[in-house]
């Protein structure tokens, strides 16, 4: 390859398009790192404390797509404090300061402002596309500063973030020129919108594929919204209450029947389930069914509508599905690669519906392209777990959350150390794995024995030893991101492998037996490593003793050094 | 195997720390044992409920231990579900209460139970012992002096009967069986 100019090889590059793939091809030579690095436009940065935005924007300035990711991932569940960290705006002041042509922002668990929206929309002429995922701290005042500055907007897509709804006219913004929209989604909006806004919008969008509407919008405008975009492909539905003898769901029924393009489907928030019916002739040809969010769907109906699903791919849904149901989708959807099963009961306090091992257990049968789970069940056995196994060995992706996560086999009352055994053992591609239930170390044993592809593991509630830990630690080669909380690991499991630590994201480690002499000692012998002490109710001494127990620890690889926006509890040793 | 020590107590779900001993469990544990009711609403089409999976003696329900971050959901998941609980929108089952205008206390039924108005209505007779008269579309109910009626989502009084039922059962907040001196239509 370095007989070619460097004009062939950057051609060459600009085919290859993973980043893995990038980052390899930048490590060959000092050549093709040059190369590499000129042309290179979309950048993810897994931690955005692993580096500082102008390093990146050094390495790239080609930069026109940034990805950036921010809180560990058990923020999600309350975990992490709220004022942790993970501010965007650095990121973008550098962006802007460096003149670079962003054109994409993608952003996971990270705090957004209005401030930050604004110089987004400000900023960047060519801006095109926003996607923040599970984002908090700005207002739908930064949804309208998008909305009007971006004249090429292609997508503003909002996933299950926590958006304050001022009920303005944020919609209204986008101006009248801005005919570029491909998708939208604001489904997490919690607040009412100017109907007639939106209904515009969607009028002069012809290129308009994807839209989400949130709880608010109600059916008559969804039913003009289809009449103006035959070309939309999915849909999600905010409201579906209606009157089923009125003029409205008479011609939506209409409609509905010709809609053959329509490929995926979520929302309902609320629905009478008199007309559910209207929506029967979209089933057969969905590719991506998101039902999680619609609790108002009976046992019944959603049996009739899943026979339907012949060419379902992509399945979200209640555990109200119950066992029961699951086996209809293991009958009726072959096509199925993604099940995710929630509890419709998440704080435990009513009369939770739940499945159990057998429905997982047809849903293997049944479904032999399954390759990504989600599944929270009230039970399961190794039996099971080990059929599973058999049955679908590409598991790319598997998690199991047993609502009471210390609970046994249920059948035999013993750890479920086999079960998952079988998974890794099977799973030869498989890449991430949660596990819950009565463990031990032998579970660990296995994981560290055959899981030579897991990047992500989560832990919760093990038992065993620091054995346990460092069986992961020493077995999984390419170990990304390792998160344990509730488990009996202590120093010695911490100290064991320091140099793996180097090679990974991210560790996050709470309610265990680790002590501030062993973070201290981490943060010795690895210099490169920030090691986050997290004092959050403020029980520890930052100079006091060794043997004080630290609650909750966040370790990182970084070239960034100390992060200087850190909070008072939040201590870089 | 029933000798194996299963060190059940070194699993004991706690808040605390490991190798403290003084859990602060909040919240409380529900009855172990007890048995689901149903799945959703009515199951027909040969899917008897009684062999329905979620009825199950043997499983013991989810312990009601609160513990932070578990299961792991996100907190906007959970609030949406929340959000729905406030609404009174319960996904299996359809809450109203019944009031009987000189009975001392109210009752509380779930409207998915039934299969239509005369299984609705005989219940009501029942748990109330009155009669309601014949139904007519144009008239109403005839030869009582009882007359059941529902506010709907408007908070408008309605005659229970008029709309086919399963319009009803999504429209009716609450039932209050009117005496006909009540009554002030003509």
């Amino acid at each position: 390859m370095n007989y070619f100019p460097d004009e062939v090889i950057e051609h060459v590059f600009h085919f290859v398009n993973s980043n893995k793939d990038r980052n390899s091809i930048s490590l060959v030579c000092k050549l093709w790192y040059r190369i590499e690095r000129f042309s290179r436009s979309r950048v993810l940065v897994g931690n955005c404390y692993a580096i500082t935005p102008e390093r990146v924007i050094a390495r790239f300035p080609c930069l026109k797509s940034l990805f950036l990711k921010g809180k560990p991932h058990f923020a999600d569940f309350n975990l992490v404090p709220q004022d942790w960290g993970g501010y965007v705006y650095p990121w973008i002041k550098c962006l802007e300061k460096n003149r670079t042509n962003l054109e994409e922002l993608r952003l996971k668990r990270m705090i957004v402002t209005d401030d930050s929206l604004e110089l987004v929309a400000k900023s960047f002429s060519n801006f095109k596309s926003l996607v923040l995922v599970s984002c908090e701290g700005f207002t739908t005042d930064g949804l309208a500063a998008i909305a009007a500055n971006c004249r090429f907007l292609r997508e503003l897509d909002l996933q299950e973030n926590e958006i304050e709804d001022h009920r303005g006219q944020w919609l209204n913004c986008f101006s009248e020129s801005c005919t570029s929209l491909v998708a939208l989604n604001f489904a997490c909006l919690k607040g009412d919108i100017n109907l007639a806004a939106l209904e515009r919008l969607v009028a002069r969008s012809p290129n308009l594929k994807s839209l989400r509407l949130n709880r608010s919008v109600p059916v008559e405008t969804l039913h003009r919204i289809l009449v103006q975009a035959p070309q939309l492909v999915d849909i999600g539905v905010g409201s579906f209450v209606c009157d089923p003898e009125s003029e409205t769901f008479l011609k939506l029924t209409a409609l509905l029947q010709k809609r053959h393009s329509i490929r995926s489907l979520s929302g309902f928030f609320e629905m009478t389930l008199y007309c559910a019916p209207a929506i029967y002739p979209l089933f057969s040809n969905l590719i991506s069914l998101n039902l999680s969010y619609a609790p108002a769907f009976p046992g019944k109906e959603l049996i009739k509508i899943l026979q339907l699903c012949g060419k379902l791919q992509k399945l979200w849904v209640l555990d109200c599905i119950g066992d029961k149901g699951l086996e209809i989708v293991a009958y009726s959807c072959k096509e199925l690669q993604e099940l995710r099963v929630f509890p419709s009961d998440p704080d435990g306090d009513g009369n939770a519906t739940f499945v159990t091992e057998e429905g997982l257990v047809a849903i293997s049968s049944g479904c032999p392209k399954l390759n990504s789970l989600l599944y929270f069940c009230a039970q399961m056995t190794n039996a099971a777990l080990i059929t599973v196994a058999r049955n679908c060995p590409n598991f790319i992706r598997f998690r199991l959350c047993i609502l009471d996560p210390t609970k046994p086999d249920a059948a035999t009352l013993q750890p479920l150390d086999e079960g998952f055994g079988a998974i890794v053992q099977a799973c030869k591609g498989l890449r991430r794995l949660s596990i819950s239930g009565h463990l031990t170390d032998q579970v660990f044993q296995y994981i560290g024995m055959h899981a030579k592809n897991l990047e992500m593991l989560s832990v919760a509630f093990a038992g065993g030893s620091d054995k346990g830990m460092l069986h992961v630690l020493n077995g999984c080669e390419k170990l990304n991101k390792l998160e344990i909380r509730d488990c009996p690991y202590g120093d010695g499991a911490l100290l064991n492998n320091v140099r793996k630590y180097e090679t990974m994201r991210s560790l996050w480690m709470s309610s265990c037996n680790i002590s501030m002499g062993g973070c201290r000692m981490l943060a010795k012998s690895m210099p490169r490593l920030n090691v986050e002490v997290i004092n959050e109710n403020g029980d520890l001494n930052r100079d006091g003793d060794d043997d004080q127990l630290v609650d909750k620890l966040f370790v990182y690889r970084t070239l960034a050094g100390p992060r200087t926006d850190a909070p008072d509890f939040v201590w870089t040793l | 195997m029933a000798s194996v020590d299963l060190h059940l107590d070194a699993t004991e779900l706690r808040l605390g720390l490991p190798g403290t001993s003084s859990p602060e469990i909040e919240g409380r544990k529900g009855p172990v044992g007890r048995s689901i009711k149903r799945v959703c609403g009515e199951l027909d089409d040969g899917f008897d409920p009684k062999d329905a999976s979620a009825v199950r003696e043997d499983v013991p329900r989810p312990s009601k231990t609160q513990v932070v971050g578990w299961p792991p959901v996100r907190s906007y998941r959970k609030n949406c579900f929340r959000l729905n609980k406030l609404e009174g929108e319960s996904g299996c089952g359809v809450l109203v209460k019944v009031s009987m205008d000189g009975a001392p206390y109210l009752r509380k039924i779930d409207l998915m139970t039934y299969k239509g108005y005369s299984d609705l209505l005989d219940d009501l007779q029942d748990m109330f012992k009155f009669k309601v008269g014949e139904y007519s579309e144009r008239d109403g109910y005839n030869g009582s002096e009882f007359v059941p009626t529902y506010e709907d989502k408007d908070g408008d009084w309605m005659l229970v009967g008029d709309v086919p039922w399963n319009m009803f059962t999504g429209a009716c907040k609450r039932l209050r069986i009117m005496k006909r001196s009540d009554d002030r239509r003509p």
